[in-house]
């Protein structure tokens, strides 16, 4: 398969070739930002050997991409996806493609429109968009200069809490990673997390030891490397016994980004008594009104609940991409473990959103909880798609379900496929689902009392999101509020 | 209440040969009415003579087309402005059928429109706290617990609730026109007198005006208006003063309209 998909682009062939020639070169300095375009087994190595990964790395990684080639695109989503070139897309650094800007005068008007809807501060903006020489201003004039960074670090290692780039605790720290990785999402899992697992670029590791409560949330943090978010991302988040960590992924502002292919893997390893809270805001590029361009994102999130009295807490708002093909999913494991999903995913215009999750309950007396508020505008389709799993063995189980639709016009559609899988007897479920429309009254009545069209929507429908938006750590939650008004805007009158 | 003398009357809303269609179907045919301020009118008719449409025309809800004539309002062509641009003017609706919006407080909803009404006038945005003063003084002033300001608009609330509620909204936003569709209808006769008493504190002032769209004379007896218009088959065929409303209690819509 390689061979003839290098024969077919004599492009990726020569590059690839090139690369070989450099491979021994790479200790040393490289400019070399790019991993040539297209994929095979040099790119894995490219990026490994970028990386300064030891052996094992590699070995993991190339058996990951010996599985790939031998798997097939999954069809069952509800989601209408032209067939991707994989030879045609760059695998590593390519968000180091962004070009760099003069000034904000060459950002696109419609982005900067909405970081100033957003409230972001100019300096910031600047940081978003890719102006030259932004970046150290904008975390000097937000975060008050690097030094605030290194304080947040200081302090968590005081704490004993470890937050490292991926690629800096497979060198730093490879027994606690080889501990755990690919052991909540196998390398084999699906399609897209086996392509993750050859080719990741960077992401974050977290480990929260025995007892210790993460002094902080860790999302100030990440929002200052927020541009590093790759296009494969790699998570992995251990929570030790008796330890709590909020971790929050992406931003509200719409992110400028080259890459059309994104395909991030999120494993978190919650043991007794822990809690691990995740929250994420998903605003990528949706593609234009006519359903041009915009991100794939493809992610496999999943959380292994293994301890007694373990708890793991998914909050997304997934506003963005023109394709979404998402299910942060919980494996109950321990006994007593707890598994919630609270979720709000907003199509407009041509996007396609196959979102839900995965209740595993194998533990005795794990209860989950899922609450998903679809809204779907323009002529897009949303789909609630969850599995509810209760093993034999596992006693005194119990979920509740909500799922929630709102759709605005007559040209999208909202779409709920619920499974439900019950091996013990002694299983609770519900499962409530409604589907409604934001009617004219709603609107006028709004309109009336002195707010314009799109406040209006804006209110309504955070009103009909809120169970899930309170979920979220304060200051996103207003930012998200402020981002699902932007998201709609147009798609009514 | 004191009149002021006819050359300092000063004009609040005039509606001139007013034509509205729903669709094809034409329902207002060349209405006319003009009020001061410091007036109260009541539009009373039979149903289907077009009250509704009318209330919904003044507010410029989509779907209510005005085919021909014009409304004048405080000084402002009213028919070329947006449903929410009319209510910065100092236009409320009290609606028959108050709308309910989940997941979202009438604490958060009303001082979001206030504000919205504000900016659009050029004042400045009341804070948190002090719109929490305007609105507990409201409430309070209509009997509605605070509590009640804090759950969703109108989800939950009883026929009687909905109703006391408008008069809240009406209140904190403090508009210069309330035109008050069917406000009586569903009221029990403590909450009538309640929400009589509401518009009368609250509108019967010399710069404020009030129209009462109404099929009864019961909210008549507390809420006592200067004018009284019959409307039928979507003009107004009869106006007198408050005896009209007596009459037409006594001999019903047929008689007069005839």
């Amino acid at each position: 398969m390689t061979n003839i998909a290098d024969t077919k682009n004599a492009e990726a062939l020569a590059a690839a070739n090139k690369v070989s020639d450099y491979e021994w070169g790479f200790s040393s300095d490289i400019e070399q930002e790019f991993a040539p375009k297209g994929l095979s087994e040099d790119t894995v190595r490219f990026i490994s050997a970028k990386k300064n990964e030891p052996e094992w790395m590699l070995d993991w990684r190339l058996k990951a991409y010996r599985y790939w080639l031998t798997m097939e695109t999954p069809h069952w989503a509800k989601l209408n996806i032209p067939p991707i070139d994989y030879q045609d897309a760059y695998y590593y650094a390519a968000p180091k493609a962004k070009k760099q800007l003069g000034s904000l005068d060459e950002v696109d008007p419609e982005i900067l429109r909405v970081y100033e809807k957003l409230g972001i501060p100019l300096e910031e903006q600047k940081m978003l968009a890719g102006v030259e020489g932004a970046r150290k201003v904008a975390v000097d004039a937000v975060f008050d200069s690097v030094s605030v960074a290194t304080t947040f670090r200081k302090e968590l290692e005081e704490a004993g809490v470890i937050f490292r780039s991926i690629s800096e605790a497979i060198r730093e720290y490879p027994e606690q990673v080889k501990k755990w990785l690919g052991k909540v999402v196998p390398m084999h899992d699906n399609y897209f997390a086996a392509l993750n697992c050859a080719v990741f670029s960077d992401g974050t590791f977290v480990y929260i030891p025995e007892g210790v409560r993460c002094p902080m949330e860790l999302s100030t943090y990440f929002r200052i490397n927020a541009e590093n978010t790759g296009q494969f991302e790699r998570t992995l988040i251990v929570a030790d016994k008796g330890s709590y960590v909020s971790y929050l992924e992406g931003c509200t502002a719409p992110m400028r980004d080259e890459n059309q292919l994104h395909a991030a893997v999120v494993e978190l390893v919650i043991l007794d008594d822990a809690e691990i809270k995740y929250s994420t805001v998903q605003n990528w590029y949706p593609g234009d009104a006519e359903g041009k361009g915009g991100i794939y994102n493809f992610v496999t999130k999943r959380a292994l609940c293994q301890g007694k009295n373990s708890k793991v807490s998914w909050t997304q708002v997934e506003t963005g991409s023109a394709v979404t093909w998402k299910y942060p999913s919980c494996v109950l494991n321990g006994e007593n473990s707890v598994g919630e999903f609270y979720s709000v995913a907003v199509t407009n215009n041509h996007q396609q959103a196959d979102t839900g999750t995965k209740m595993i309950h194998n533990g005795k007396n794990s209860r989950s909880t899922i609450v998903s508020k679809g809204i779907s505008a323009g002529k897009s389709n949303g789909t609630y798609r969850g599995l509810v799993k209760v093993a034999a063995n596992a006693d005194g189980v119990r979920n509740f379900t909500q799922c929630d639709s709102l759709l605005l016009g007559d040209q999208c559609g909202a779409h709920t496929v619920p499974y439900i899988e019950v091996k013990n007897p002694t299983a609770q479920i519900e499962h409530e689902a409604t589907t409604s429309k934001i009617s004219d009254d709603q609107l006028f009545y709004a309109m009336q009392r002195g707010l314009d069209q799109e406040s209006a929507v804006a209110l309504i429908v955070n009103g009909f999101a809120k169970e899930v938006l309170q979920q979220l750590p304060m200051e996103f939650a207003v930012e998200a509020q402020k981002l699902l008004g932007i998201s709609l805007e147009g798609s009514v009158g | 209440m004191e009149f002021l003398s006819k050359d300092q009357l000063v004009k609040m809303l005039n509606i001139n040969n007013l034509h509205t269609a729903i669709g094809d179907k034409e329902i207002l045919k060349g209405l006319s009415l003009k009020i001061n301020a410091g007036e109260i009118h009541a539009i009373m008719g039979p149903n289907g003579a077009g009250k509704s449409t009318l209330t919904y025309t003044l507010g410029g809800r989509p779907g209510y087309e005005v085919t021909s004539g014009a409304v004048e309002f405080d000084g402002q062509d009213l028919l070329t402005l947006a449903p929410h641009e009319r209510a910065a003017a100092g236009l409320f609706l009290g609606f028959q059928y108050p709308v309910e919006i989940p997941g979202v407080s009438n604490v958060q909803f009303l001082r979001e429109a206030l504000n919205a009404q504000r900016k659009l006038r050029g004042e400045a945005p009341l804070s948190g706290g002090e719109f929490l003063k305007v609105a507990r003084a409201q409430a309070d002033a209509m009997g509605m617990n605070m509590d009640m300001l804090k759950r969703p608009v109108n989800v939950g609330f009883s026929g009687g609730e909905k109703k006391r509620n408008e008069m809240v909204q009406m209140g904190i936003l403090d508009p210069k026109l309330a035109i008050l569709d069917e406000t009586d209808s569903g009221l029990d006769i403590d909450a009538l007198r309640v929400v009589g008493e509401g518009i009368n504190r609250v509108m019967r002032k010399p710069d404020k005006a009030v129209l009462l769209i109404t099929h009864y004379q019961r909210l008549l007896d507390y809420v006592q208006p200067d004018f009284v218009h019959v409307l039928a088959a979507g003009r107004i065929v009869k106006s007198g003063g408050p005896e009209l409303a007596l009459e037409l209690e006594r001999e019903g819509y047929a008689e007069i309209a005839a």
